[in-house]
C-alpha cells in the first residue's frame, strides 16, 4: 500500500515542485537512516556525520569533474568515504558517550575547514557545480519525476539493508554492545569492533545520500559540512524516534517539509521548528513515531475497556504505556 | 467588487485550462499579473541585509502602484535561510510552483552559484545584488543581470582615490575570510599597486569573529587601513578599533560604510572614505522620493541593499515597457533587459555591459557628523565605472579571478 503510494506520488501531486520536495525528503530520510545506525542501535551520537556526507558529495563532484564519468565518480566517491568513515571511528571510537560527541564535532570541523579553504581543490566558499544528473540505462534524471523514482529506489534499498542489519545476529550484538558493553566483552565479543563495523555502514549511507544531494542540487559549497548539518539530521534521527526504522523517516518529513514548504507561509518557521521540537521532547521523547504508537495503544486500550464495562475504567494515564 | 472577483477566477480557471493543454487563450495572457519572485534572506547572520532588499521592492512596487507596464505586479517572497541547498529549493519553488517570470535577489555569491545553473536552464531571468566576479565574468549567465556592481568594482576607484588624491603609498587590508572579502581586496591591490602603491599585508578574519584584537594589533606602519566588512561586521569592527586606540585612516568598501548602518555607527566612523555605487545623498529626484520613501516606511537611511532591489524593479519595468508588458518570450525578455539604460535612478545614470553587469557611477563618500547625524557626503563622482576599471576587457579575463591569494603580495 505504502509503497503504491510511495511509486504513484509524482502522478497524484502533479507539481514538480512538491516531487523535488518528496525527493528531498527521501535523500534526508536516507541519511537519517543512516545515522540512525551510529545513534540508535549503537548508543553513539555523531555530530559530525555532515562531514561524511560531504566528503562523498565533494569528491563525487570532484571526480565527475575531472572526467571519470558518474559510474566511477559514484563508486570512487563511496570507496572515499568508506575510507574516511574508518578513519572517523578508529579515531572517535576513542571514546563513547561525550567524548565520542566531542571528537566527531571535531572530525566534522576538519572537513568543513578543508572545504572552506583547499581552495585549489574545493572552491572555497564558492563551491563546485556538476554540470548533469546520471542517466542509469539510458533513463535521463533531468527532470523531477525520474529522479524521484531513483531516489526512491535508492530510499529502498537503503531501508531494506538496514532493515536487515539491524535484524541480523549482527544487529543483536550492536544493540548489545550499547546497552552492557561490558557483558559482551566477558561474553567474548570485540565490542570495539562491533561499533566499528556498524560506523563504516552508518558512514556507507550518509554517503550514498551525500551523492543524492550532490545529483539533486547539482552543487555542494561548505555549508552542507557545517555543524548545523550535523545539527539538523541528528536532530531528524532524534525528533523521529531513534532506534526505530520508521523514526528517521519521520523526522526527515518534518524538517524537510517544515524547512521549505512552511517557511513559504510561515516568515518565523524557524521558531515553529523549535516549537515543535519543544513539544515532542515534553509529549514523546522518544520520539515521534515510537510516541504516536504508545498513544494510539493507549486510546485502543481505553476504547476496550469502555467496551468492557465501566468497571474496568481505570484510569491509565498516557505516560505510562509505554515500553521505554 | 464581485465582477472583479468573478474575473479573477475566471483568469484563474482559464490560466489551468490553457496550462493543461486543453485551449491556449492568448488573449486572457496580458491580464496575468507579473509575477516577480524575491530571494532572500530573512533569518540568520545575513538578515539584516536581506530584509532591507525586500524593503527596497517593496517601496518600488509602492511607488508604481504594483502596476508595472500596465500589468498588475505580484511579489512572491522565498526566505533562503542564507545556505544553498535552501535557495535552490526555494529557487524550485518560485519557478516551477509559482511560476514567475523573473526573479530578483538573492543576496550572497554563495547563494547565486547554488542556483546559476538551474535559472538558466529554465531560462529565468534574475537580478542579483550577489557580488562574485565570475558571473559576469568568466562564467557568464546569459540570464543574469547585476544592477549593483561585482566585488571589486568599487574598489578599484577607492584605490585609484587612495594612491591619487590622497597620496597614501602603502596599506594593509583587512576584511572577512570569504570570496566577497578576497575579490574587493584582489580590485583595491590590482589598482593600488598599478598606481606605484604597496599593500604590506592582508588579513582575513573570519565571518564570525566575536574579538578583532589579534588583527587589530597588526594594523600599524602604515598610511591607512582598508576595511571591506560586510554585514553589521563593520560596526564591531570599528569600535573595536576605536577602542584600541588605532587612529590610522580608514578606507571602506561599499557595504563596509553602507549608509543604512549609519545610525548604528558612533564617533568612531567620522573620517572614514568609501566608495560604493549607491550613497544616499545622491542628489536626483528618483533618490529623493526613494530616501524618503524608505525613511517614511522603514524610519531608515537605505544603503546599497534596498537601492540595488529598488533598481532591479526599475530595469525590469524599463524592459517590460520595451516588450509591451510581454514576458514570455524570456529570450527577448533578457535582451530587453540587458539593453536598459536609465537616466534618472537612485545611483544616476547606467546603463549595462554586454554580460550583464552595471556601468554607472561611484561615489567616493566621507563620513562626517551633520547636526548630529553621521552621514557619507559626496566628495568625488568617478562617471560610468564598469566592472574592467580601466583594464582592457581581454586581458582582464585571462588573468585569474581574485582570489586569497591572488595577485601575490610584493616583496
Amino acid at each position: 500500500m505504502a509503497l503504491a503510494l510511495l511509486a504513484s506520488l509524482p502522478a497524484w501531486i502533479g507539481n514538480s515542485y512538491y516531487v523535488n520536495i518528496a525527493s528531498q525528503v527521501l535523500l534526508y530520510a536516507v541519511f537519517a537512516l543512516g545515522l540512525n545506525v551510529i545513534v540508535g542501535y549503537a548508543g553513539l551520537v555523531s555530530l559530525g556525520h555532515a562531514g561524511l556526507f560531504g566528503i562523498a558529495a565533494y569528491s563525487g563532484a570532484i571526480l565527475i569533474n575531472g572526467g571519470y564519468g558518474h559510474f566511477l565518480g559514484i563508486v570512487g566517491a563511496l570507496a572515499v568515504t568508506l575510507g574516511a568513515s574508518a578513519l572517523f571511528a578508529v579515531l572517535a571510537l576513542r571514546g563513547t558517550g561525550l567524548g565520542f560527541v566531542m571528537i566527531t564535532v571535531a572530525l566534522g570541523q576538519i572537513v568543513w575547514g578543508v572545504a572552506y579553504r583547499w581552495i585549489s581543490l574545493t572552491n572555497g566558499d564558492n563551491g563546485v557545480s556538476i554540470a548533469s544528473r546520471p542517466a542509469p540505462f539510458g533513463l535521463s534524471l533531468v527532470d523531477a519525476d525520474p529522479f524521484y523514482w531513483a531516489t526512491l529506489v535508492v530510499f529502498l534499498v537503503a531501508l531494506a539493508a538496514i532493515a536487515v542489519f539491524v535484524a541480523s545476529p549482527f544487529g543483536a550484538s550492536l544493540r548489545g554492545a550499547r546497552d552492557q558493553p561490558r557483558r559482551m566483552n566477558a561474553l567474548g565479543y570485540n565490542v570495539w569492533l562491533i561499533r566499528f563495523l556498524a560506523f563504516l555502514f552508518s558512514g556507507l549511507w550518509s554517503g550514498v545520500a551525500g551523492l543524492l544531494f550532490l545529483y539533486y542540487n547539482q552543487f555542494v559549497s561548505p555549508q552542507t559540512v557545517a555543524l548545523t548539518a550535523s545539527a539538523e539530521v541528528l536532530l531528524m534521527v532524534i525528533s523521529g524516534g531513534t532506534a526505530t526504522l520508521l523514526g528517521p523517516i519521520a523526522g526527515a518529513l518534518l524538517v524537510v517539509v517544515m524547512k521549505n514548504v512552511a517557511s513559504a507561509y510561515i516568515e518565523r518557521w524557524n521558531f515553529v521548528l523549535g516549537a515543535i521540537f519543544v513539544a515532542i521532547v515534553i509529549f514523546m521523547p522518544e520520539g515521534l513515531v515510537p510516541g504516536s504508537l504508545r498513544l494510539w495503544r493507549w486510546g485502543v486500550r481505553r476504547w476496550r475497556q469502555r467496551l468492557a464495562g465501566p468497571v474496568a475504567m481505570a484510569a491509565v494515564p498516557p505516560g505510562s504505556g509505554g515500553g521505554q | 467588487m464581485s465582477a472583479r472577483l468573478g474575473r479573477r477566477t475566471f483568469t484563474k480557471r482559464a490560466g489551468a485550462m490553457a496550462m493543461a493543454g486543453a485551449l491556449p487563450m492568448p488573449a486572457i495572457a496580458e491580464d496575468k499579473p507579473v509575477k516577480i519572485g524575491l530571494l532572500t534572506v530573512k533569518t540568520g547572520p545575513l538578515a539584516q541585509g536581506g530584509i532591507q532588499m525586500e524593503q527596497g521592492i517593496n517601496l518600488f512596487l509602492k511607488h508604481r502602484g504594483k502596476k508595472l507596464a500596465g500589468r498588475k505586479a505580484e511579489l512572491v517572497v522565498g526566505d533562503t535561510g542564507g545556505n544553498p541547498a535552501g535557495t535552490k529549493t526555494k529557487a524550485q519553488e518560485l519557478i516551477e510552483r509559482d511560476h514567475v517570470d523573473f526573479i530578483v535577489g538573492p543576496l550572497a555569491a554563495f547563494e547565486l552559484l547554488a542556483i546559476s545553473d538551474y535559472v538558466a536552464q529554465h531560462k529565468c531571468p534574475i537580478l542579483s545584488l550577489a557580488a562574485a566576479e565570475d558571473m559576469t565574468q568568466r562564467k557568464p549567465n546569459p540570464y543574469f543581470v547585476r544592477a549593483s556592481g561585482t566585488s571589486a568594482q568599487a574598489m578599484h576607484p577607492l584605490a585609484d582615490y587612495a594612491a591619487k588624491e590622497l597620496k597614501y603609498k602603502s596599506v594593509i587590508t583587512v576584511t572577512e575570510d570569504f570570496a566577497f572579502g578576497y575579490e574587493q581586496m584582489g580590485g583595491f591591490q590590482r589598482v593600488f599597486e598599478g598606481d606605484g602603491g604597496k599593500v604590506a599585508k592582508k588579513l582575513w578574519p573570519p565571518i564570525v569573529t566575536p574579538d578583532y584584537t589579534p588583527y587589530l594589533a597588526q594594523l600599524s606602519g602604515v598610511d591607512a587601513v582598508v576595511s571591506g566588512f560586510a554585514g553589521s561586521n563593520p560596526l564591531k569592527f570599528m569600535k573595536q578599533y576605536k577602542d584600541q586606540g588605532l587612529t590610522l585612516p580608514i578606507l571602506a568598501g561599499s557595504v563596509a560604510m553602507d549608509d543604512a548602518l549609519l545610525k548604528s555607527f558612533g564617533d568612531e566612523a567620522v573620517g572614514a572614505i568609501s566608495c560604493s555605487g549607491y550613497t544616499a545623498d545622491l542628489d536626483t529626484p528618483s533618490n529623493k522620493k526613494f530616501v524618503e520613501g524608505m525613511v517614511a516606511d522603514y524610519g531608515n537611511i537605505p544603503g546599497i541593499y534596498a537601492a540595488g532591489l529598488y533598481m532591479s524593479g526599475m530595469v525590469a519595468e524599463a524592459a517590460l515597457e520595451k516588450t509591451g508588458g510581454k514576458t514570455d518570450d524570456k529570450e527577448a525578455f533578457i535582451a530587453a533587459m540587458r539593453g536598459v539604460s536609465l537616466t534618472d535612478t537612485p545611483r544616476g545614470p547606467f546603463h549595462f555591459d554586454h554580460l550583464g553587469n552595471v556601468i554607472g557611477n561611484a561615489f567616493i563618500r566621507r563620513c562626517e557628523r551633520k547636526d548630529g547625524k553621521l552621514v557619507n557626503t559626496t566628495i568625488k563622482t568617478y562617471k560610468d565605472v564598469g566592472q574592467f576599471w580601466t583594464f582592457d576587457e581581454k586581458w582582464f579575463l585571462a588573468q585569474p579571478v581574485y582570489s586569497r591569494d591572488y595577485p601575490p603580495l610584493k616583496g
